[in-house]
């Protein structure tokens, strides 16, 4: 079973697809492009559709999804952790 | 889906546009009107009065725009006939003149020095005409190639950018080689990712105007932004559903443009594609904003896909939704014409997503009504580029 999907393996964050992953659940990612799968801790609650870490993140770092930037670090992520608005922002407005 | 011999079947209008709905319009031009457009739809039955609050006191560019996009509304191959309606006669005259030069049946309506009643008497004599006229209209078999098909997203999440979206850029790779008219847009939506558009530009001339576009509308961005646009762009509902960053968003917007259309032109709101391709429009990334403006280009299909579960439709231009994203489909159903949310558990690859999508395209354009229709959505809203006078 999939839990999460990766777009390419040189990004750093996954998304999770199903509903009620919890802190602790062992998870089973999908990197589409190159079709093969990884399997990761999840560090929080994460809510269908949000992002997980899959490479430690530190401050000021940027985020590659679709092999390309999508915002910076505003806060340290760990890897599986919840990444989103609290800990990352745009880059460009 | 081997599309080398597709067809549909349509209604062949007067200037040789392909429609696929047929549909009389009241067109009101100015707010003042809307309440004798609306007694007509109520008179007629079987027409549609598509109210709207502007049109007053509008001047240049901003006025330009409103009399492209009423025009180029009743215009549409999907619009059989139209019954104008504005309080003044000269600017009635004018959009019922430049809908005419199509060929399609139009009357204009003034109301000052006749009043609402006997301005809704003479319209609904002319509706009812055109009503009955258009009812006798048939559907022909057309080639693949007179089906304009345009494309955009909203209230996307990350499951759109994994899933709808690149089912709709696989279907968009289909129809782009059998000389289709395409057309997606959001100029905003692209911001982060404009340099994948620019590099997909035919020419250098396309890419010039399309950077011309998108600077133009970062420019307005800048102007009167007041924070980083979070919870406007991205809206409060597509942070709800993972997405984080405009950068994030706009890659998976850009997924619905495929992996081999090239962009073959770049339009201002609510003009006209001079030739088949793939088409940019610069627009408002707002839903019915850019569905209006679209209609009023002469699309006659279009794809949107949704992540957390917009309810758009368009009055004249039937939009399709289709969404990957499994708790949407479940708690949303009504509103989905095509389920995709099988590619996430891995069960369907994109080339099936795309076909599942071409085969609701060939069905909804052979007359099957989308959820959107159904329902009655009908939101029509027009572009404002500044203040009236």
């Amino acid at each position: 079973m999939i839990h999460f999907v990766v777009h390419d393996e040189n990004d750093s964050v996954g998304v999770v697809v199903v509903e009620g992953v919890k802190a602790g659940d062992t998870l089973t990612g999908w990197i589409m492009d190159q079709d093969r799968e990884i399997r990761f801790k999840a560090a929080n609650d994460i809510p269908i559709g949000h992002k997980l870490a899959i490479k430690a993140l530190g401050k000021d770092a940027t985020v590659i999804k679709y092999g390309t930037d999508i915002g910076r670090v505003v806060a340290p992520i760990g890897v599986g952790e919840h990444a989103h608005v609290h800990n990352i922002k745009t880059k460009r407005w | 889906m081997d599309l080398s011999k597709a067809t549909f079947q349509g209604y062949r209008r007067e200037n040789g546009r392909i429609g696929v709905r047929n549909h009389v319009v009241i067109l009101p031009v100015d707010d003042l009107s809307n309440a004798a457009a609306l007694a007509v739809e109520n008179n007629i039955k079987g027409t549609m009065a598509l109210p709207h609050p502007y049109g007053r006191l509008q001047f240049g560019a901003d006025l330009d725009l409103h009399f492209r996009t009423l025009i180029g509304t009743g215009s549409n191959p999907n619009v059989a006939a139209v019954v104008v309606i504005c309080i003044e006669e000269g600017w009635a005259r004018k959009v019922a003149d430049a809908i005419a030069a199509t060929g399609k049946p139009v009357a204009w309506f003034g109301i000052e020095q006749h009043g609402d009643h006997d301005t809704i008497q003479r319209a609904s004599k002319k509706a009812k005409e055109f009503v009955q006229w258009a009812s006798e209209l048939r559907r022909e078999e057309r080639p693949l190639a007179d089906l304009w098909v345009s494309t955009k997203c909203g209230e996307s999440d990350t499951t759109s950018g994994c899933g709808a979206n690149p089912a709709v850029g696989n279907a968009f790779d289909k129809l782009y080689p059998h000389r289709t008219t395409l057309c997606f847009g959001e100029t905003t939506e692209l911001t982060g990712g404009e340099h994948l558009v620019a590099a997909r530009c035919r020419t250098d001339e396309v890419r010039k105007k399309f950077q011309f576009m998108f600077d133009r509308y970062q420019a307005v961005i800048e102007r009167h932004k007041t924070s980083d646009l979070s919870d406007s762009q991205p809206t409060k509902g597509n942070i709800e559903g993972g997405l984080t960053t405009i950068e994030e968003k706009a890659l998976g917007n850009i997924q619905k443009i495929g992996r081999k259309c090239m962009v073959d032109g770049v339009i201002d709101k609510a003009e006209t594609p001079t030739g088949p391709g793939l088409w940019f429009m610069d627009s408002s990334s707002a839903a019915a904003e850019m569905l209006t403006l679209l209609g009023a280009a002469g699309f006659a299909v279009h794809f949107f896909p949704t992540g957390q579960g917009n309810v758009i439709g368009n009055p004249i231009l039937p939009v399709i939704k289709l969404s990957a994203n499994p708790r949407t489909v479940r708690t949303m159903s009504e509103h989905i014409d095509v389920d995709v949310s099988a590619l996430l558990r891995k069960e369907m690859n994109m080339d099936q997503a795309g076909d599942a999508l071409l085969d609701c395209m060939f069905r909804t354009a052979n007359g099957r009504l989308t959820a959107a229709e159904a329902l009655g959505h009908r939101e029509f809203v027009l572009t404002r580029l500044y203040e009236s006078a």
